[in-house]
C-alpha cells in the first residue's frame, strides 16, 4: 500500500512539474525570464542550447543569418524559438508607423459613432459537455457529468466548470467553479475564481487559481489549486489526450488526480493524495458537435480517503464501463 | 481517361453518403428562387418559381441602380436566405468604360446596414465603401450614391463590406473596357466568378471556429495514417514526420479554415451539379475572366486538355504566360485566354484543401460535358511552409519540396524602372528601419532581409513566429508542387509597362501576418484590429511594405485605394497587384505610391481572418 502511495505521489509530482514546465515552455511576458532571451528549454524540445535568434545590427542587412543545418524532416532548429519566448530588447514597435494617428478620430475620420468594430472585439461563448455518461461498476451505477462553459473575448473570459456524479437518486458530489480566465500565453490561460462543492456532506467553498491549456504534443492540461475555509487546501490535476483513429473515431485517454491538504471526514476525504480517475473513452463524432462514446474508467482512492470509503461500506477502487455523449455548442 | 467522379469524401464519414454528395455537388438547379418576372419590390416567395442559373445579368452605361435585399435560395436541397444585389447571385456584372464617370445608386432593403466596396478600383476614399472607414455604411431603407471617375480597365469585382454579407451572396463582377479599346483579342468573353456558399449562418460558422479552430478540418493526420507511414517508411521516419507538428501543436493539414464540410463551391453562382456552361465555336479563342469572390477558399483552377494563357492579373496586363493551372485566393483575378480543342472541356477549380471543387464546362453545344477530374490528394504542409527558407533567393528548399515546372526566366532587365538610381532627394526619412547595402549605387537595394518581429508577437495572440522566411516567388504552393503540371507563380507575372512610379522606396515598413489557430484569432504583428493603431503613409511618398507571414496559411493581402507593386527577392519590379497571396513562412515586399488621400482598409481577404482582426487602417495624409 505504502509503495503504491509513494509511486502515485511521485507521478502526481511529475504531472504538476511537467504541467508547469509545459506552461513555462511557452511563456508570455508575464513569466519571469531574467536576462536571457527566451525561456529555459525543456530538455526534450532542444538538442542544442538556444542562441540569439536575431542577428545584431552590425550584420550586413541583406545577408540572411547562417542556417544551423540543412533541412531534414526532423531538423534540429534549436537556434530558433518559434513559439513563446519574450521579445528581444530591440523588438519592433507595432505602433511605430502610426505617426500619432489613431483609429476613429483625426484627419479623414468619420464622425464619432461610426467606429469599425470587427469580430475581434465581439464576445463569443461556448458550452462543452465533455462527459455526460452512465457508469457501470461494482460500486453503484452512476450518472456523471463534466462540462465547461465560457463567455468572453479571445483573452478574457468568464469560465464555468461543473463536474459531478449522481447515484442512487441523489447527488453524490458536484464541483462547480466560476472563474475568470485570462490568456497567459498562446496556449494557456490563467484562471482565478471560486469553487463550490455540493453533494454528500456539508458544502464547501474554495478560492481557486490555476491554469488550463494545450501543452506540446497535444496534451490538454488543467491544473488548479484551491484554498478553502479552516485552512483547507486542495489540488486538482486533469490531463486529456485525443487520438484520432479516423477523422471521426477518437480515442480519449484521461486522468484526473485530486489531493487535499487536510482531511474532510464529513465529505469522505482524507488528506494527501485522495483519488485518481483514469479513463479511456472512444467516441464517434456524428457531427463535430455531437459524439456518443463508450469507455472504461478506473477509479482509485488512496490513503485516508480509501480508509474512509471502506468505513462507509464502499470500495477503494473500481473499474467501470461508461457510455455517454459528448457535445458542444 | 479520367472518369466522371464525385468529390473524394474519403474519411468524411458522417453524413449519409447521398446527402453529403448532394451537399457538395449541390442541386443542379440550385440558386436564387425567383417568383416569375415580378419586380424586386414586389418579389414574393414562390415555391414553384424558376431558379436563376447561368451567368449574372449585365448592366451597362454610366448610371446604375442596385437594390440589396434578402431572397430565398436553395443550393443544396435546403432552403436558405441570401443577401443579394438585384436578386441574383452573383450580382449583375457591371460594364464600365475607362474614363467615364459612373453613378451607382445603392438602395438597402435589408434590416441591417450594408455597403458595397469596389475591389481594386481607384477612387476617392469616401467612395470606397468600407463602413467605419470610408463612410458610415448604408442604413436600412437608405440609398447611397457612389460617384467616381473610372481610371483603369480590366476585370474587377464588387462586394459588400458589411458583416458577412459577402459570404451570403453579395458579390458581382466589374468589366471595364479600356479607353482606347480592347487590346486583348478574343472571340468570346466570359466572366467566371468563383465563390463559396454555406447553408450555415456565417456568424455561427465563425462562432464554431472560435470554439474549435479545426472544426471543419476533416483531413487531420490519424493513427491509421501513422501506421501506413510506418509500413511504408519505417517507424523512425513516421515519427520524425510528425514530431515537429506535434510538439508545436499545429496541424500539417491546416490548409483552409472552412471546407466542404460546410461549403458548397460555386462557379458563377452555379453548383458543380448545375454545371455552368460557356459556349464557343470550334476554332475560337475564349477569354475567361476568373474572379475569386469566395469568402474563404483558395481555388486551384485548370481546364484539363487546355493550356491557359494568363494575360491579366488583378485587372492589369501582364506578359502572356502559358500554364496548366493557377491558384488564387479571395480577391484575386486572372484573365486567361484559351483555345478549346475539343467539343467540351471541364473548367475545374478545386479547393486548396481538396475537399471539394467548383466546376463548369466550356462547350461547343449546350448540354455537353467533359470528364471531371478526381480531386488531388491532400498534401501535408512541408518544412518550407512551416519554417521558411534555409537559403534565400534560390529555389532550393526542404528536401521534400520540388518545383520542376518553371521554364520562364525570372528576371526581365528590359522593363523600365529597373536599375535606375534611387531617388532619395530631400524627403528621405530615417524614421523607420532602413537598410541600404547598396546605398549610393545605381541598383535599388532589395528589401531588408533582417527579420524584426513586433514586440507584441510574443504573447497570447501569436502561436508561432518564422525567423527565416523564404523570399522566393516561384513556389506554386502546397499541393501543387509535384503534380507534373505547370502552375503559375508570382515569379511568372510581369506587368507590361513596368511600375507606375519609377521611384524607389524612400522608406520601409514591415508588418507581420500573425494568428493563433487555437484561439482562432488573426492579426498583424500580434495585434488585432481593435488593438491596433493606423499605418500612416505620407501623401505622395513611395515606400516599401514588407509582409512577413508568421503563420502556416496563405493570406491574400488586399490594400484598398492604391496599387501594390510586388518586387522580386532581388528588389526588381515584378507585378502590379491589388491582392497579393502571401504563402506560409514567406516574406514579400511591394512598393506603394501613396497617391490617394484618406483612410483605407488593408486586410487579409479571407473573410473570417479579416473579421477576426487581420485588418489595419491605412491613413494617407
Amino acid at each position: 500500500m505504502t509503495n503504491k502511495y509513494n509511486l502515485l505521489t511521485a507521478t502526481m509530482t511529475v504531472l504538476v512539474l511537467s504541467g508547469s514546465a509545459f506552461a513555462q515552455g511557452v511563456p508570455a511576458g508575464a513569466a519571469d525570464h531574467g536576462a536571457h532571451h527566451g525561456a529555459a528549454p525543456i530538455p526534450s524540445e532542444r538538442a542544442s542550447p538556444p542562441s540569439e535568434a536575431a542577428p545584431t545590427a552590425s550584420d550586413p542587412p541583406s545577408v540572411a543569418p547562417a542556417p544551423a543545418t540543412r533541412e531534414q524532416p526532423a531538423m534540429d532548429h534549436g537556434e530558433m524559438q518559434m513559439q513563446g519566448g519574450s521579445p528581444p530588447p530591440d523588438a519592433r514597435d507595432p505602433h511605430a508607423y502610426s505617426d500619432g494617428f489613431v483609429r476613429g478620430s483625426g484627419k479623414y475620420s468619420l464622425e464619432p459613432g461610426f467606429r469599425l468594430r470587427l469580430g475581434d472585439e465581439h464576445r463569443y461563448g461556448a458550452l462543452l459537455v465533455n462527459r455526460l455518461e452512465r457508469s457501470y461498476g461494482k460500486d453503484d451505477n452512476a450518472t456523471a457529468f463534466d462540462a465547461q462553459a465560457w463567455f468572453g473575448t479571445s483573452y478574457n473570459r468568464l469560465v464555468v466548470k461543473a463536474e459531478g456524479e449522481r447515484s442512487r437518486g441523489a447527488l453524490e458530489h458536484a464541483r462547480t467553479e466560476l472563474l475568470w480566465g485570462h490568456a497567459l500565453t498562446a496556449y494557456f490561460d490563467a484562471q482565478l475564481g471560486i469553487r463550490y462543492d455540493s453533494g454528500e456532506g456539508p458544502n464547501r467553498e474554495w478560492l481557486a487559481v490555476g491554469i488550463q491549456g494545450l501543452a506540446p504534443y497535444w496534451f490538454e492540461l488543467d491544473a488548479t489549486a484551491y484554498l478553502g475555509s479552516s485552512g483547507r487546501t486542495a489540488l486538482r490535476l486533469e490531463a486529456e489526450y485525443e487520438l484520432l483513429v479516423t477523422q471521426r473515431l477518437i480515442l480519449q485517454p484521461r486522468i484526473e488526480v485530486n489531493a487535499y491538504g487536510k482531511s474532510d471526514r464529513e465529505r469522505g476525504i482524507g488528506s494527501g493524495l485522495s483519488d485518481v480517475a483514469a479513463g479511456l473513452r472512444l467516441r464517434y463524432e456524428i457531427t463535430r458537435q455531437f459524439a456518443p462514446y463508450v469507455g472504461v474508467e478506473w477509479v482509485r482512492r488512496y490513503g485516508e480517503t480509501e480508509d474512509l470509503a471502506r468505513e462507509a461500506g464502499g470500495r477503494s477502487d473500481d473499474t467501470r464501463l461508461v457510455a455517454g455523449i459528448r457535445f458542444w455548442f | 481517361m479520367k472518369r466522371y467522379s464525385f468529390p473524394h469524401s474519403g474519411s468524411a464519414l458522417a453524413l449519409p453518403l447521398a446527402s453529403r454528395r448532394r451537399f457538395v455537388q449541390g442541386l443542379a438547379a440550385g440558386g436564387v428562387l425567383l417568383g416569375g418576372a415580378a419586380s424586386l419590390a414586389e418579389r414574393a416567395w414562390s415555391q414553384n418559381g424558376d431558379t436563376a442559373t447561368g451567368s449574372a445579368p449585365v448592366l451597362r452605361g454610366t448610371e446604375f441602380d442596385l437594390v440589396i435585399a434578402e431572397l430565398p435560395v436553395n443550393f443544396t436541397g435546403t432552403a436558405r436566405v441570401a443577401t443579394t444585389i438585384n436578386g441574383s447571385i452573383p450580382a449583375p456584372t457591371l460594364y464600365w468604360r475607362e474614363g467615364d464617370t459612373v453613378t451607382i445608386r445603392v438602395t438597402n432593403r435589408l434590416a441591417e446596414a450594408t455597403s458595397i466596396h469596389w475591389h481594386g478600383i481607384l477612387l476617392p476614399f469616401q467612395m470606397d465603401g468600407v463602413p467605419g472607414i470610408s463612410f458610415p455604411g448604408i442604413a436600412p431603407g437608405e440609398t447611397f450614391t457612389y460617384r467616381f471617375r473610372v481610371q483603369q480597365s480590366g476585370t474587377y469585382w464588387y462586394h459588400s463590406h458589411s458583416g458577412m454579407q459577402e459570404q451570403t451572396g453579395m458579390y458581382g463582377a466589374i468589366v471595364i473596357e479600356p479607353a482606347d479599346g480592347e487590346t486583348i483579342r478574343a472571340n468570346r468573353d466570359y466572366v467566371v466568378q468563383l465563390s463559396d456558399w454555406t447553408d450555415d449562418d456565417p456568424m455561427r460558422v465563425l462562432a464554431k471556429l472560435k470554439i474549435q479552430g479545426d472544426v471543419f478540418n476533416l483531413n487531420q493526420p490519424t493513427v491509421i495514417d501513422f501506421f501506413r507511414d510506418v509500413s511504408r517508411d519505417g517507424l523512425r521516419s513516421a515519427i520524425d514526420k510528425r514530431q515537429m507538428w506535434n510538439q508545436m501543436r499545429m496541424s500539417p493539414t491546416d490548409l483552409a479554415d472552412l471546407s466542404a464540410y460546410t461549403l458548397t463551391y460555386l462557379m458563377n453562382g452555379v453548383t458543380p451539379a448545375g454545371n455552368w456552361t460557356a459556349l464557343f465555336r470550334p476554332g475560337e479563342r475564349v477569354r475567361l475572366r476568373f474572379i475569386n469572390g469566395a469568402g474563404n477558399t483558395f481555388y486551384d483552377v485548370r481546364i484539363p486538355g487546355l493550356k491557359l494563357t494568363v494575360v491579366q492579373a488583378d485587372g492589369v496586363d501582364v506578359e502572356p504566360v502559358t500554364v496548366d493551372e493557377f491558384r488564387f485566393g479571395p480577391g484575386e483575378t486572372y484573365d486567361v485566354l484559351v483555345e478549346p480543342s475539343q467539343d467540351a472541356h471541364t473548367i475545374f477549380a478545386q479547393a486548396m484543401d481538396r475537399t471539394g471543387y467548383a466546376r463548369g464546362t466550356l462547350a461547343s453545344r449546350p448540354g455537353l460535358v467533359a470528364p471531371v477530374p478526381v480531386l488531388d490528394p491532400v498534401q501535408w504542409l512541408t518544412m518550407a511552409d512551416m519554417m521558411g527558407g534555409m537559403d534565400h533567393g534560390d529555389g532550393g528548399m526542404a528536401s521534400d519540396m520540388q518545383h520542376g515546372n518553371h521554364g520562364a526566366p525570372m528576371d526581365h532587365g528590359a522593363a523600365p524602372g529597373h536599375g535606375t538610381s534611387m531617388s532619395h532627394g530631400a524627403g528621405m526619412n530615417h524614421g523607420a528601419a532602413m537598410n541600404h547595402a547598396a546605398h549610393g549605387q545605381d541598383s535599388r537595394a532589395p528589401a531588408t532581409a533582417r527579420v524584426r518581429h513586433a514586440s507584441t508577437e510574443y504573447g497570447a495572440s501569436t502561436d508561432m513566429r518564422v525567423d527565416m522566411a523564404r523570399t522566393n516567388l516561384d513556389d506554386p504552393g502546397v499541393g501543387l508542387r509535384d503534380t507534373g503540371r505547370r502552375v503559375l507563380t508570382l515569379a511568372d507575372l510581369h506587368t507590361i509597362g513596368g511600375p507606375i512610379d519609377p521611384r524607389g522606396p524612400e522608406r520601409e515598413v514591415e508588418l507581420h501576418l500573425t494568428g493563433n489557430m487555437e484561439r482562432y484569432t488573426w492579426s498583424f504583428d500580434g495585434l488585432e484590429f481593435g488593438r491596433s493603431t493606423p499605418v500612416r503613409f505620407r501623401y505622395g511618398e513611395r515606400l516599401r511594405v514588407i509582409l512577413h507571414n508568421d503563420t502556416m496559411m496563405s493570406h491574400p493581402m488586399h490594400m484598398h485605394g492604391m496599387w501594390s507593386e510586388l518586387e522580386s527577392p532581388e528588389g526588381r519590379f515584378q507585378v502590379r497587384r491589388h491582392t497579393i497571396p502571401v504563402q506560409p513562412a514567406q516574406r514579400i515586399s511591394f512598393l506603394v505610391t501613396a497617391d490617394a488621400l484618406g483612410r483605407w482598409a488593408w486586410h487579409c481577404h479571407l473573410l473570417f481572418h479579416m473579421h477576426m482582426g487581420m485588418f489595419r487602417e491605412v491613413i494617407v495624409a
